[in-house]
């Protein structure tokens, strides 16, 4: 009898200790979170100076293309993206938020006006965060923030400007028939909203050019 | 059995040790400007629901149960607050841009729609926090309303 008593104890000491480390690493974690966080905003705070050290210089020298020039990598992970959420594939729309999320917060925008570089920088912020939640989530959350960070893109385009020729498509079943838009690189519909289950749904808006 | 007396008073020794850990406690008398209740034309009903579901880990203010002063709770609750801000912060709502605040309405209304949100680790204890089904719809259709507002 007394050793279930000690054996029962020790049982539920051990229950606690194991507790305890998960909690701890749950705990670094957070910390080393943390630690990318205040590095993001010294990095974003370093882009602040650079801003205005340029923004009244350059923004009338810069002409179309290399505005388009500028918002091509965020695109092409925009792409990756999409076409993975086409073809169903969780993993593959995970990695390619994760990499659209660091060509955001690449995204240079010190040479627009004061005006663009507002809205940009809300844009990117918004998009950013949604590239991330895509970076962590699953495939049905995946979908609804792409569906945002799909206006986001093409807010962003309708400033930037796009050296490739993306088509703005039109799914209007989705997120209870309020409707989604997407960008694509061709004019046939693969609807990334709903992949395999209605490939063909959908239909082109306009061209962007 | 020597050995196993001597890993139990170990444990016993550290469970007791990281009680003097101490740990940052959410707590803030203040209601700023930015908060979505001061911005927000808020019913009473919908304000009541969302302070007493939502601001425990989405503001500055937590309405801490007892048992946050034993560790390890404090750290695994301290861990839900900081991520739960970070995410959203109703005493931060007027500092989010106009894009962003819809973005975070749409977030809220799926959360609780897929009854996500509140957390079920969090209603588990806080049985108050638990949307009944009238409180959801009446919840979500007025932040419906908000969002196609902005």
């Amino acid at each position: 009898m007394k050793k279930a008593n000690v054996t029962t104890g020790i049982l539920a000491m051990g229950i606690i200790a194991l507790t305890v480390t998960s909690c701890k690493d749950k705990k670094k974690e957070q910390e080393s979170q943390e630690g990318e966080h205040t590095e993001q905003m010294e990095d974003s705070g370093h882009m602040d100076g650079t801003m205005e050290d340029h923004s009244q210089m350059d923004h009338d020298n810069m002409n179309h293309d290399e505005m388009a020039m500028m918002s091509s990598e965020v695109i092409a992970d925009y792409l990756t993206l999409k076409n993975a959420l086409v073809s169903d594939d969780k993993d593959g729309a995970a990695t390619a938020g994760e990499k659209l999320e660091g060509s955001l917060k690449d995204f240079d925008t010190s040479k627009f006006s004061d005006e663009q570089q507002a809205e940009l920088t809300d844009i990117i912020e918004d998009a950013t965060e949604h590239a991330e939640h895509i970076a962590k989530s699953d495939i049905g959350h995946q979908r609804e923030h792409f569906d945002i960070l799909s206006k986001d893109v093409i807010d962003l385009l309708a400033i930037t400007g796009s050296e490739r020729t993306l088509y703005q498509a039109y799914c209007p079943m989705y997120n209870n028939n309020k409707g989604a838009q997407w960008l694509s690189a061709t004019e046939e519909i693969k609807n990334p909203y709903y992949g395999s289950k209605m490939m063909t749904c959908g239909s082109v808006q306009k061209q962007i050019n | 059995m020597n050995a196993v007396k001597t890993t139990g008073w170990i444990l016993l020794v550290a469970l007791v040790g990281i009680q003097f850990v101490p740990t940052e406690r959410n707590k803030s008398d203040v209601v700023p400007k930015t908060d979505f209740m001061v911005v927000n034309e808020v019913p009473k009903n919908i304000e009541n629901i969302i302070k007493t579901s939502c601001y425990d880990c989405h503001s500055n203010n937590t309405d801490y149960p007892w048992y946050n002063r034993v560790q390890p709770v404090a750290w695994f609750l301290e861990g839900h607050i900081e991520n739960g801000k970070e995410e959203l912060n109703f005493n931060e709502w007027d500092t989010y841009s106009g894009r962003k605040k819809k973005s975070k309405l749409r977030s809220i209304i799926s959360q609780i729609k897929d009854d996500e949100m509140p957390l079920a680790s969090y209603t588990l204890i806080h049985r108050d926090a638990k949307l009944s089904d009238t409180e959801k719809k009446t919840v979500l259709d007025w932040v419906s309303k908000l969002k196609d507002s902005l």
